[in-house]
């Protein structure tokens, strides 16, 4: 059943994934968008004292965030998209092989004063590996519609 | 004067344009963000965003092409007028990332970089923090991104 505003209680959690951080999509996406040299290639990623192995881009991390959040629950809602993000925290690396799972939880909503069919929900989120480590933290909105708003 | 001491607080740094087309939007989209308004040109326009436009983390992500290029650009500037090779770290994380309007299909967005922020790092010795804001206008001078990042940055 497609979730609606209203099915988003405060302290609902979903949970998301699992999702494999493959390590050519890994590659790939830094050669796209993020081509540091630690995101590309092991030795670079090996010599740098703070990240010790070839690294996801944590821009790559957000977006296969985006991916689990849009198959655990977006896709099949009546979500509005969002307005903006209060923070993400990379809290540890993603290396390749890495099997990612994490929780999106209701942290508050509302809805909105002009626009009464429009809800407006703090979802925070965090990201596990396989080994129980946060590897991401973030808080952010989401824009849904109320039954009647996705009725109109 | 070291790399570090090359990042002056409150002097902007234009990081460069990117051109949002369609092909890109759909592509980044079917990977990463399948909701109808990045994915499907004539159901967007029916969307309440009004037609196809980039996920928010296919802004970000073009905006930090454009910020790698510039910053290894400026570090190998620096390296071949003779000095050492700077140290460059991950970042920590981000804040207050905005979309304020949507980035459409054939919109080109510019990036700007200030910093506002250098610290020292209290548990890497020999690392710093450069932090940041930055903003994403449209050709029509419309700001469609923002965030405040940080960066870890060798301080030697």
């Amino acid at each position: 059943m497609t979730r609606s505003y209203e099915d988003f209680e405060d302290g609902l959690e979903i949970l998301l994934g699992p999702t494999t951080a493959e390590r050519e999509e890994m590659i790939a996406f830094a050669a796209e968008f993020d081509p540091q040299p630690f995101h590309l290639d092991d030795a670079a990623g090996g010599a740098n004292e703070l990240v010790g192995s070839l690294t996801a881009s944590g821009w790559h991390t957000c977006a296969m965030l985006m991916r689990m959040m849009a198959d655990g629950f977006l896709l099949d809602s009546t979500a509005q998209g969002s307005p903006g993000v209060d923070f993400v925290n990379w809290r540890a690396p993603v290396r390749p092989g890495d099997r990612l799972t994490g929780t999106a939880r209701v942290l508050s909503r509302r809805l909105s004063a002009r626009r009464p069919t429009l809800g407006i929900t703090k979802i925070g989120v965090t990201l596990e590996n396989q080994d129980g480590v946060t590897v991401l933290e973030s808080e952010y909105t989401l824009l849904l519609l109320t039954r009647e708003g996705a009725a109109a | 004067m070291s790399f570090w001491d090359s990042f002056v607080i409150g002097a902007p740094i234009h990081l460069g344009s990117h051109l949002f087309v369609a092909e890109d939007i759909i592509r980044f989209a079917e990977k990463y963000d399948p909701q109808v308004f990045h994915l499907d040109p004539e159901a967007a326009k029916n969307s309440v965003l009004g037609g196809l436009c980039a996920s928010g983390w296919h802004t970000a992500a073009a905006c930090m092409r454009l910020n790698v290029e510039y910053r290894y650009d400026r570090f190998k500037e620096w390296v071949e007028a003779g000095n050492p090779a700077p140290r460059i770290g991950p970042s920590p994380g981000f804040k207050n990332m905005r979309w304020p309007r949507p980035v459409y299909a054939g919109d080109t967005v510019t990036f700007t970089q200030t910093v506002v922020d250098k610290r020292i790092s209290a548990s890497r010795a020999g690392w710093g923090i450069l932090s940041f804001t930055t903003l994403g206008v449209n050709q029509d001078g419309v700001e469609v991104f923002a965030f405040d990042g940080a960066a870890f940055q060798g301080t030697d």
